[in-house]
């Protein structure tokens, strides 16, 4: 295992008490808590660097621009991307993946074609694609999931019979933990022709991702999930594809030429990146993923592997908790409920300990739906974590217990 | 294992009454011949309440619920439709405007008889995200009869 408190030192924020207590923070998978050498990054750019990108011929705006790109080709090397020009800045996932559906989609997509997407994908690799099957008068085929939280592969591959035109999935269920099969599932979806689009929010965290091996079309991923600051993150695509798609966002940095009733556009990555950019997150994104590869994806993946199964041996002990999803490899995520707790009252009673979990449906309602709850209580682990973090977690899970009259284990 | 004592904010919160409604709550379940129904839902946790009421003459004559969500939404609209059966509309919406200010921190509402079994909810005011939850019902109230 890593050594979490040695790590910890890096982070201002978990030196912080939370109700008295020492903060437990436990909502990883809804953003990590950013490292020194990421706020130094930022702070140092606005101190040095900061002008706007691709436009001014002075010093100062060619560095910006120069720190910016050099971020673009770090993202592109950890990920293993076709190119650099494959990536493009974007807010996030999200908006990642409304640009896949908004330009690729909607050029691809028409009345009585087919989507694929998956009973575990989050909102944000549903609903866009709701919208696009909405607007062109398509149909949605959502893929059910085992009882243990994995894609239904027979299920997958009946809905493969629908020469499907885009099939969406995540690499890592945000809610359950659950690490698909992603080379498999995307080799499968090529074979009948489709477009692949994986939401890598969870996976690029989390383990060692190779875009060219998984050789996906689209993938999607957000900084903030990965130590980055907020608003920044990619679609990192096969270049040929980005080439052939229509712009999504008008606007500046997007054109090559500009007439008065129409327009060319920029090369690829920039014909999809409109407005000034958010440098800021680009350069504060590449600092943090210095700080991941020297720690290594591989040892993090161990890591948070050694904590979610730490958390369940603990938790499954408790008498009346319900763990869900797969029980061997899984990422560090633990959903669970307990008894008749409703998961909100469980995060308000562990929040007295200084222990932050998320409590909810996790943007995973159709997900909901098919564990048959409304909501889980959910506990996600990064680098910064260890063992007395889970037992955090247990003892204070054994108080809400007690609270509501269950017996402790 | 930390096994001291839940503090003192948390048993408050969690009382024997608010569970009980939480665990056995009264007037669920759909009411025949309503005249005012309203659904609402609290996005951030999930909670959901479908109050229906049937209301003549000004007065609620009877009301029921169907909801789910966590013990301080759904014991609040327990503990709500047992106050509210044959109640003038104004004075169901006053007695509304008292758990609001409860919720607010306002001791002398905390102690108001009139708001029955709710005063149990007064905890509620020490966790601000949590006010919207144990508000939920009554938002569904002043919705219904003003619609």
């Amino acid at each position: 295992m890593l050594d979490a408190a040695r790590l910890r030192a890096d982070f201002p924020l978990l030196e912080r008490q939370e109700n008295g207590r020492r903060l437990v923070y436990l909502d990883n998978a809804a953003t990590t808590q950013k490292p020194a050498a990421v706020l130094n990054a930022i702070a140092d750019y606005y101190r040095t660097t900061n002008a706007n990108v691709h436009r001014g011929a002075y010093s100062l705006a060619i560095r910006a621009t120069e720190a910016y790109e050099a971020a673009r080709a770090k993202l592109g090397g950890f990920v293993n991307a076709w190119a650099p020009e494959g990536v493009v800045f974007t807010r996030g996932t999200t908006e990642a993946i409304n640009l896949v559906a908004g330009s690729y989609g909607r050029a691809h997509v028409g009345r009585g074609d087919t989507v694929v997407v998956t009973a575990l994908d989050h909102h944000s690799n549903l609903v866009p694609w709701q919208i696009l099957c909405q607007e062109k008068g398509a149909t949605l085929r959502m893929v059910e999931i085992t009882e243990d939280g994995r894609i239904d592969l027979s299920d997958f591959g009946t809905a493969l019979e629908r020469r499907p035109k885009i099939v969406a999935f995540p690499y890592v269920s945000n809610a359950l933990g659950t690490v698909n099969p992603t080379a498999q599932l995307t080799r499968l979806a090529h074979a009948v022709g489709a477009a692949v689009v994986v939401d890598g929010a969870q996976s690029t965290p989390h383990v060692k991702v190779d875009l060219q091996a998984l050789d996906c079309d689209f993938y999607a991923l957000s900084g903030h999930k990965m130590l980055a600051p907020m608003g920044s993150g990619a679609l990192v695509a096969k270049p040929e594809l980005l080439e052939a798609m229509p712009p999504y966002h008008g606007g500046g940095e997007m054109i090559s030429r500009v007439f008065d009733d129409h327009s060319t556009y920029n090369k690829i990555p920039h014909k999809f990146e409109a407005g000034t950019p958010n440098v800021e997150g680009a350069v504060g994104l590449a600092a943090a993923i210095d700080y991941l590869s020297a720690i290594g994806l591989e040892r993090i993946a161990e890591h948070e592997q050694a904590l979610a199964q730490a958390a369940i041996d603990q938790l499954t002990q408790i008498d009346g908790v319900t763990v869900y999803g797969p029980r061997g490899h899984r990422a560090g995520v633990v959903s669970f409920t307990y008894g008749d707790i409703h998961p909100h009252d469980i995060a308000t009673i562990l929040d007295q300990d200084g222990v932050c979990i998320r409590a909810g449906h996790h943007c995973t309602q159709p997900l909901m739906r098919r564990l048959n709850v409304p909501a889980t209580a959910r506990a996600s682990f990064y680098i910064y974590n260890d063992l007395d973090d889970v037992a955090a977690l247990a003892g204070s899970l054994v108080k809400a217990g007690a609270l509501f009259g269950y017996v402790p284990a | 294992m930390d096994t001291s004592p839940p503090e003192p904010r948390l048993s408050a919160l969690y009382q024997e009454l608010i569970l009980d409604h939480y665990r056995r709550p009264r007037n669920k379940g759909a009411l025949e011949g309503a005249t005012h129904s309203v659904s609402l839902n609290n996005p951030l946790c999930g909670d959901e309440i479908d109050l229906q009421l049937r209301v003549a003459d000004a007065v609620i004559r009877d009301v029921r619920f169907i909801g789910r969500g966590c013990s301080i939404s759904q014991a609040s609209a327990s503990m709500m439709t047992q106050l509210l059966k044959d109640r003038t509309v104004p004075q169901a919406l006053a007695l509304a405007a008292r758990m609001s200010a409860m919720m607010q921190g306002d001791e002398s509402a905390a102690k108001d008889k009139a708001l029955g079994d709710l005063r149990a909810l007064a905890g509620v005011s020490k966790f601000p995200v949590r006010i919207k939850c144990a508000l939920l019902p009554w938002n569904a109230l002043t919705d219904a009869v003003k619609s």
